[in-house]
């Protein structure tokens, strides 16, 4: 069979491919119609389901919990409700104990237009992943689209116990036309591709330890690396204070190591 | 942002009761939803981000009634600029996702 570029398809088509066949169930589904009250007061079209699908399913025999964000609508920014699926999401998987909460991220961050109301959506979703975490319940984030995961969800995404990217996928927190803007040209130059990817590109993440795995754009292999991730003995990885220390330790290491290259 | 609506009679009952999504609402993109509506209609809500494009739209909708001729179907749409083809497209997409499964 062919590969199909995870990257190319839109957030339901990879729930579709990904998860086991049919065993998809929506919660707040498009046609419950519970939109953004934001967008609307500034005259800009909604998505039917804000731009993430959210339920349960199974993959690769397990039950689990799925969050998928659309990156084609206004970014995959976070506004109020659809930060608000996410976190009744993992609130739930608190409750019901799934085998795994499965996070297909692709997001600019929070969604310019819902300022404050997005902000705290996205903090409301970084706690409650830490809670899902320190319930022993794995949370893993699939990054393979082509707006990459930035800004809050770039955090949220480093708040999950793995992180699986293609190469095509990007992960960091400010995205190159912030930093272009608020630090010039001279400092980053977003339209430089290959300085963009060797930055926040797949590729570096792994290299540099931010991701755990590394897979091609195709659909399947990102599926396999979710199975295979959820299936380890140490699949969930509680955050507790040696875990912190050796993450402020490899923190402290790369800095000392990218002062010395520069 | 523009709110267009279209109450049209159409004949041919759609027996599907899942309601079907396609398109994604994206620069020059649109998402279409089609569900169970009123009874002997084909009732077409839409939001548009362009506005003034009303004649198109209706034409573009005649044109995609007159060759399903839909009855007992909601069809509602969240535009983001995108051209008449690619709402044709859409709209024959949505069709035939429900053809698929259920007529």
């Amino acid at each position: 069979m062919s590969a199909t570029s995870y990257a190319e398809c839109s957030a339901r088509q990879r729930l579709a491919l990904l998860l086991d066949a049919g065993s998809f169930e929506e919660w707040l589904p498009p046609a419950m119609r519970v939109m953004s009250p934001h967008l609307a007061q500034l005259s800009v079209p909604c998505a039917f389901d804000d731009g993430i699908a959210i339920g349960r399913a199974r993959l690769g025999g397990h039950e689990i919990f799925v969050a998928a964000q659309e990156g084609e609508f206004m970014g995959g920014g976070v506004g109020e409700v659809h930060g608000a699926k996410l976190t009744g999401l993992l609130m739930r998987a608190l409750r019901d104990k799934p085998a795994a909460v499965l996070l297909l991220a692709e997001s600019g961050g929070v969604r310019l237009h819902e300022a404050n109301a997005g902000l705290i959506a996205v903090s409301e979703v970084m706690r409650a992943v830490l809670d899902v975490r320190a319930a022993g319940i794995p949370v893993v984030s699939l990054i393979g689209g082509s707006n990459g995961c930035f800004g809050g969800m770039g955090i949220v995404a480093r708040c999950t116990d793995r992180i699986v990217m293609s190469e095509t996928g990007r992960l960091s927190m400010s995205g190159p036309e912030v930093i272009e803007a608020s630090h010039g040209v001279e400092e980053f130059d977003s339209k430089d591709r290959a300085l963009v990817w060797r930055t926040t590109g797949g590729k570096h993440r792994f290299a540099a330890g931010d991701c755990d795995e590394l897979v091609d754009d195709d659909v399947q292999a990102f599926r396999n690396a979710a199975i295979a991730a959820i299936s380890r003995a140490d699949a969930s990885r509680p955050v507790v204070l040696d875990a912190l220390e050796f993450e402020h330790a490899m923190l402290s290491d790369r800095l000392e190591t990218a002062a010395l290259a520069a | 942002m523009e709110t267009l609506r279209y109450e049209l009679r159409g004949s041919r009952p759609v027996k599907r009761v899942d309601p079907v999504l396609v398109g994604v609402v994206a620069s020059g993109n649109l998402e279409v939803l089609i569900e169970a509506g009123v009874p002997g209609l084909c009732v077409f809500q839409i939001e548009t981000s362009a506005r003034g494009f009303g004649t198109i739209w209706e034409a573009v909708i005649r044109d995609f009634h007159e060759r399903h001729d839909f009855a007992g179907t909601r069809v509602s749409i969240h535009d983001m600029g995108a051209t008449p083809a690619v709402v044709s497209l859409r709209l024959e997409q949505a069709a035939s996702s429900l053809a698929g499964d259920l007529r």
